[in-house]
């Protein structure tokens, strides 16, 4: 089942094309990405889905309820994380979830084991009496993440959470998200660490100047520009006589030697590797180090885009 | 609405928790009222000199000045003159505090002032027509009003002169009618019912008022002003993403400055009574009153409040105008009773319509004195509110 179809989206500021025809559909469970570097649109697209925004043109359906024309019921299942910390320091975690949860229309003993469970969830059990302002980044981070899901939303829309947080903290939300997931929650994610796309996202969406330039799961998205994979081989003994001999492997394309080295251009490096060591070995040389580079969703937004993610 | 609830009841602890709100809410106007009206007494009601008066003379003119000038003023309550034996102990007792003036009538005065060229000497001394007031540097203001008595004495008898030698000019013989039908005058100060006549407050519930109304727009100015905090926080984008609308956004930020106010201006209505004897009027006619001052309030910061860029912004013009309605609507003098342009400049603010509802309700006793006022404030919010809404909408956005 569907949480999310969007379509057509468009949104303009002034003379400037924030969003222009984005639309996906993200399906229960799936965590979806847009990857995009700063200014891409990505932080717009999700405000009109979060109901934030008005488009200027296309449909948005959150759980086969209309953002147009049901704006409250839609948004009720929408759980929003912003970028910037969205919390009231001088309010306890338990306050803030409090706040919130009674704004979704929760209350009385339900709301208070949601909190309790929440507060579980995001490893503030034991601070939750205490006021926001006193938390560390990493802290301050996980409740703005558990505001967002306290109301059990079919579809948690997470903007850039992991900006400026310690490596640990970032671990520990990306850890989050996969169990989110694996319970069903439909996750839109944006991100311009290409990492991050490529270890949460089922799916990725690409996006640039506010439009999608692709769409897919990470392997047909590097199949976009060919999926070959790069092999470096530290060699002792004649690099030439070894370049000859992996040159005539099929699943080589390009090969080119230097004193020592040998680079390689293949299909799939993990499954032709042993085959490309046995060569070397029959030509009288040994393979010294082994070095793959596979094709990642960076190549592939530099391929579409012409720039780097963090240009 | 239930929403808006939410919101205020929120924005309420964040107030209350950081204390801001019950120090310019309740305890500086409180403070400062009590401070007020313990420096400067309220001279409509309780204030009274207490004179001392040492007689050198003991002639017919300083027996009137005593009996009938001073005796007039003691029975109006203005004075409680106490007789001193010599100018000695009468300094000593204004030095001590036993006496808060003096007033001596030297030997000779009574004939001085009869004879022909006053200010001559006889044979007996010198006679100058000349009375001492004595003061004290810490109660300046008895010494005052100890010397505009005594000028005053002293001008009446400067008319009798006048209208005598006026006579004498013309040739009259009848001197002595003449002398006594210009002796024969309104007492020489006349006490009214002044808070009545002039529709004033006395002076402790006066400061009571002013203060109330002055901090009033200092205790409502964060609702709308917190939806640019809730911007720079980050936590708007949160609001609009839940399941209300922006409008419940604004109205949960008017409901708490309303909260506020109403509250805040109660306890120190309570508390002004309590503790400085203030008299508010009737408490429906008040209540009316806050409730279209705080509205009132909360419509002229709104307007100011959208008006800025930034929470600290909103904050320094809010406080300027605050301050300038407030001296503008006399909340610490009153300034109605000034030059003509002054007292037109200041009916175009809440204070002075607050402010002369409450002299209206205590004049005419009635609660329906106080419609005027009430519909001169809401006439603030209506205008204020109708300006600041067609610009908030702006304000509650990402």
């Amino acid at each position: 089942m569907e949480v999310l179809r969007c379509a057509g989206l468009r949104k303009t500021f002034d003379d400037l094309v924030a969003v222009d025809e984005v639309g996906f559909t993200i399906a229960e469970g799936e965590t979806y990405g847009l990857l995009g570097p700063n200014g891409a649109g990505k932080t717009t697209t999700i405000s009109m889905i979060a109901g934030i925004l008005e488009p200027d043109a296309g449909d948005i359906v959150v759980a086969g309820t209309s953002m147009t024309t049901r704006t409250t019921a839609a948004k009720e299942f929408i759980g929003l994380v912003p970028q910037e910390l969205a919390i009231y320091p001088d309010l306890t975690a338990k306050e803030n979830l409090r706040f919130f949860g009674r704004l979704y229309g929760m209350g009385g003993s339900t709301l208070a084991a949601r909190i309790d469970e929440v507060l579980q969830v995001i490893g503030l059990a034991d601070r939750a009496d205490d006021k926001a302002e006193e938390y560390s980044g990493g802290m301050k981070r996980r409740l703005n993440i558990g505001i967002g899901l306290l109301h059990e939303p079919k579809l948690l829309i997470l903007d850039e959470p992991t900006v400026g947080v310690d490596p640990q903290s970032r671990n520990a939300i990306l850890e989050s998200v996969g169990r989110l997931s694996a319970a069903g929650i439909g996750v839109l994610y944006t991100t311009h660490y290409m990492e991050e796309a490529e270890r949460l996202c089922d799916r990725v969406a690409i996006i640039d100047s506010g439009q999608i330039q692709a769409e897919g799961t990470r392997r047909q998205l590097v199949e976009l520009i060919g999926g070959k994979d790069r092999v470096h081989l530290g060699l002792d003994g004649d690099a030439v006589a070894a370049r000859e001999s992996i040159d005539a492997l099929p699943a080589v394309h390009e090969a080119h030697h230097g004193d020592a080295t040998v680079d390689l251009l293949v299909d799939d490096a993990r499954t032709v590797l042993p085959e490309i060591i046995s060569r070397v070995a029959a030509a009288g040389g040994g393979v010294t180090s082994v070095e793959v580079i596979e094709p990642d969703l960076e190549a592939v937004f530099l391929h579409l885009t012409g720039k780097a993610l963090r240009d | 609405m239930r929403a808006a609830l939410r919101i205020a009841q929120k924005d309420l602890r964040q107030r209350l928790r950081d204390r801001s709100a019950i120090v310019l809410g309740i305890i500086a106007p409180l403070g400062l009222a009590l401070i007020f009206s313990l420096i400067i007494p309220d001279a409509a009601n309780d204030f009274s000199v207490e004179l001392g008066v040492v007689d050198n003379d003991g002639g017919h003119l300083a027996e009137a000045l005593r009996t009938e000038v001073l005796g007039s003023l003691e029975r109006q309550g203005l004075l409680v003159p106490t007789t001193y034996a010599t100018e000695g102990e009468l300094r000593d007792a204004v030095d001590s505090g036993a006496a808060e003036a003096g007033l001596v009538i030297p030997s000779g005065f009574s004939a001085a002032v009869s004879a022909p060229a006053p200010g001559t000497c006889d044979a007996g001394g010198c006679t100058a027509a000349t009375l001492e007031v004595i003061g004290h540097v810490d109660r300046q203001t008895s010494a005052q009003i100890t010397a505009a008595v005594a000028e005053n004495f002293a001008g009446e008898l400067t008319s009798v002169r006048v209208a005598v030698a006026a006579a004498s000019a013309e040739g009259r013989t009848d001197l002595a009618q003449v002398a006594a039908a210009a002796a024969e005058t309104r007492p020489l100060v006349g006490l009214d019912d002044m808070a009545a006549a002039s529709r004033t407050l006395d002076l402790n519930t006066f400061f009571a008022a002013g203060m109330a109304i002055f901090f009033l727009f200092f205790t409502v100015q964060f609702g709308v002003s917190s939806l640019i905090e809730e911007r720079t926080n980050g936590t708007m984008p949160r609001l609009l993403a839940a399941p209300v609308h922006w409008w419940h956004i604004v109205a949960g930020k008017g409901l708490a400055s309303f909260a506020l106010g109403v509250v805040a201006m109660t306890v120190l209505v309570v508390g002004s009574t309590l503790l400085i004897d203030a008299h508010w009027g009737d408490p429906v006619g008040v209540a009316l009153l806050i409730v279209a001052a705080v509205l009132a309030a909360i419509g002229i910061m709104a307007v100011i409040a959208t008006l800025a860029r930034t929470a600290e912004q909103a904050g320094n013009w809010q406080a300027i105008v605050a301050v300038v309605l407030g001296m503008m609507g006399g909340t610490f003098f009153p300034i109605s009773q000034g030059p003509a342009f002054l007292a037109r400049l200041s009916s175009l603010t809440p204070h002075y319509w607050f402010m002369r509802g409450l002299g209206d309700m205590q004049a005419g006793g009635a609660v329906a004195e106080v419609v005027p006022a009430v519909v001169a404030l809401l006439a603030f919010f209506v205008v204020a509110i109708t300006i600041a809404a067609t610009r908030v909408r702006a304000m509650v956005r990402p």
